[in-house]
């Protein structure tokens, strides 16, 4: 390898020997392309022509305080996720790769990674949850309508770490045609550095966006955090900045149960899914069953960056329940006539209670994805 | 001298047959009842899984099988026990254990406590050369020989790596992919030729072990010895006996081709 792929202690490559190789190949492609003006050329021309960005920043009209938004959910795919799998589709590319796999908790990624396989050509297999499969009947069908295959997966807990598992079970047999389309920045080196850098341009045009509009920087970037790569794309280009950097978890039913996602506010250091990082875990290491409300949060890792931004104190982190996430959601439905992802309704939830301290700060939320997914849930719980 | 050392010098030109179990599976009394079975049945070398609940470098018997021995409430202390009354009634047979990175990174004395219970070697499944080194630096002060896995897409420059980390054996996979029985291996000789050039402990070939033909093939590369796992838990998970899959894989490591080997082992 030719970087360390550690931030602070955290991070690492803990995968079986077998697989070194194909992320020492997958490490130096997008290290060599990074320097390739011709790969920043199409993969620019993908974001803007194809994917719609620069996405907007709306600074809220009718919500209390002083949000902006930025509108990940107004790109193509619905989610941020888009950014990266476009990266990651012309790295398997260059890489020579004809198959991608990926493993996908409510369909989010799985619609992503079929939207690259579509539009670059590639055989796509998405593993996914047998219940999710069961529960997320319209985005199997998205996925299937793009070409994909979609593998329920029986194993485990039938959940996303156990689609993950599954991912990386096909990939230590399938590397030398096959792209593992890893979903965020989770996971071994060089995932979780390859995967901040493509979702860097969240951060990188959102910090453009509101020097222009409100002729300074935010007093507080907020972001939800599941596996982390929305908050890591949009923390990026502010780390240097004196500005606070808040990261919401999943707390579910209530930090205080057993019944929420939110690996570090009460997970330990532990080995999983290839790195080091935060994990819900037991004290002989078997990994906890984790809940959100929001599948894309119901996750017992974290991408190793932010453990290592917890740490160091960077950033820090905070929990939104189920129930306050609901509330968000519907507020800016109503305030606002925007409808997010139950994720995304995480991190405004924060953002309200920030608002609601700091009338004059201004917050800059990071609105990761649309809430189309989530509205048939959302009018069963509301109901 | 160590008890692999022992074993590989004691067997000569025949391979040492080695027989993985998952402890606790499907509960305490079995496991420790089966682990006797695959040694009076002829396994040289036992092989214990302890269980995780994310094995990504397994297939679905191994999965079960862990799934069955937490299920049953088997915890890690449960396993060592388990090690250490083995090794209380046999101190010939040597015991490795293979486990997950979570297992000894998050239960705090792992590797120590495993050293105490009697274990000889510690495989971490997904723990590659490049990590290891925190690992084997921590099983060589406690007395517990570190394990690596070699591939046969494992560059030189790892297999040297794994020459001077590890000791009791070289865990040699035969073929990309996951243990499972379905996918037989190739037992690639160049790869035995290429750990024996930089050093590294005996070649000890696991991955698509099930039948003797295979473990010909895996001992006709030179190695030393050869490992069977998913297809022994896959025939006790059904009811059917270790000993007879045990014995009949365990006769296809007499080296008869010296003629005269088979008849000591009689």
């Amino acid at each position: 390898m030719r970087l360390t792929g550690r931030f602070g202690r955290f991070g690492g490559c803990y995968v079986p020997e077998i697989l070194v190789p194909a992320l020492e190949q997958l490490e130096a492609a997008f290290l060599d392309a990074q320097e390739d003006a011709a790969f920043a050329t199409e993969l620019n021309d993908l974001l803007a022509n194809y994917a719609g960005r620069p996405t907007p920043l709306t600074r809220c009209r009718n919500l209390p305080g002083n949000i902006y938004l930025k509108r990940e959910d107004l790109l193509h795919g619905g989610a941020h996720k888009t950014n990266q799998v476009l990266g990651q589709g012309l790295l398997a590319k260059r890489m020579g790769k004809t198959r991608l796999i990926a493993e996908t908790g409510a369909g989010q990624h799985g619609v992503a990674t079929a939207i690259v396989g579509a539009l670059l050509g590639f055989e796509t297999v998405i593993y996914m949850g047998a219940e999710d499969v069961e529960r997320q009947k319209l985005n199997v069908f998205r996925m299937e309508l793009m070409g994909a295959r979609v593998v329920p997966v029986t194993s485990g807990d039938q959940t996303l770490k156990d689609a993950i598992n599954e991912a990386l079970r096909d990939w230590a047999a399938s590397f030398e045609t096959t792209h593992y389309l890893l979903g965020t920045a989770a996971g071994p080196h060089p995932f979780p550095t390859m995967v901040r850098e493509f979702q860097r341009i969240i951060g990188r045009e959102a910090r453009a966006q509101i020097q222009e509009q409100l002729g300074q920087l935010p007093d507080a970037v907020v972001a939800c955090v599941g596996g982390g790569s929305n908050a890591i794309g949009l923390f990026a280009d502010f780390i240097d900045d004196p500005v606070r950097l808040v990261g919401v978890e999943a707390a579910g039913k209530g930090l205080d149960g057993e019944e929420h996602g939110a690996t570090l506010l009460r997970g330990t250091p532990g080995i999983l899914h290839g790195a080091e990082t935060y994990i819900l875990q037991d004290g002989d290491g078997q990994i906890a069953d984790t809940w959100s409300v929001s599948a894309g949060l119901d996750y017992p890792a974290v991408g190793p960056e932010h453990a290592h931004l917890k740490d160091s104190g960077r950033a820090e982190y905070v929990g939104a329940t189920d129930a306050e996430a609901l509330a968000a959601f519907k507020l800016l439905a109503e305030k606002e006539g925007i409808i997010c992802a139950f994720e995304s309704a995480h991190a405004l939830s924060h953002a309200l209670k920030l608002a609601e301290a700091e009338p004059d700060s201004a917050i800059l939320v990071g609105l990761s994805g649309r809430g189309d997914k989530d509205v048939a849930q959302a009018q069963a719980l509301l109901a | 001298m160590s008890r692999y050392a022992a074993i590989f010098e004691r067997l000569n030109r025949d391979g040492a047959f080695g027989a993985f179990l998952m402890l606790g599976d499907p509960d305490l009394e079995t496991s420790a009842r089966l682990l006797d079975e695959v040694i009076a049945a002829g396994a040289d070398m036992i092989e214990v899984g302890i269980p995780f609940s994310d094995p990504v470098a397994d297939g679905p018997v191994i999965q079960a099988a862990a799934q069955r021995a937490l299920a049953a409430g088997v915890r890690v202390g449960d396993c060592l026990d388990l090690i250490r009354a083995l090794r209380r009634r046999n101190n010939d047979v040597s015991i490795g254990i293979l486990t997950y990175a979570n297992i000894v990174f998050a239960r705090s004395g792992f590797i120590r406590d495993s050293a105490e219970a009697g274990a000889d070697s510690l495989l971490i499944a997904d723990v590659p050369a490049l990590e290891a080194e925190p690992f084997t630096r921590e099983m060589q002060q406690a007395g517990i020989e570190p394990v690596l896995i070699a591939a046969p897409n494992t560059p030189d420059a790892t297999l040297r790596r794994i020459a001077s980390l590890s000791k009791a054996y070289t865990y040699c996979v035969s073929r990309a992919g996951i243990t499972g029985t379905h996918a037989a291996g190739q037992f690639d000789a160049g790869l035995v030729e290429r750990l024996a050039a930089v050093g590294a402990p005996p070649p000890v070939f696991g991955f698509g072990i099930s039948t003797p033909d295979h473990v010909n093939a895996a001992l006709a590369t030179g190695a030393k010895g050869v490992i069977c796992g998913s297809a022994i838990v896959d025939r006790v998970s059904h009811g059917g006996s270790a000993k007879e899959l045990v014995g009949l894989l365990k006769s296809a490591t007499f080296n008869d081709k010296a003629g005269t080997t088979r008849g000591r082992n009689d």
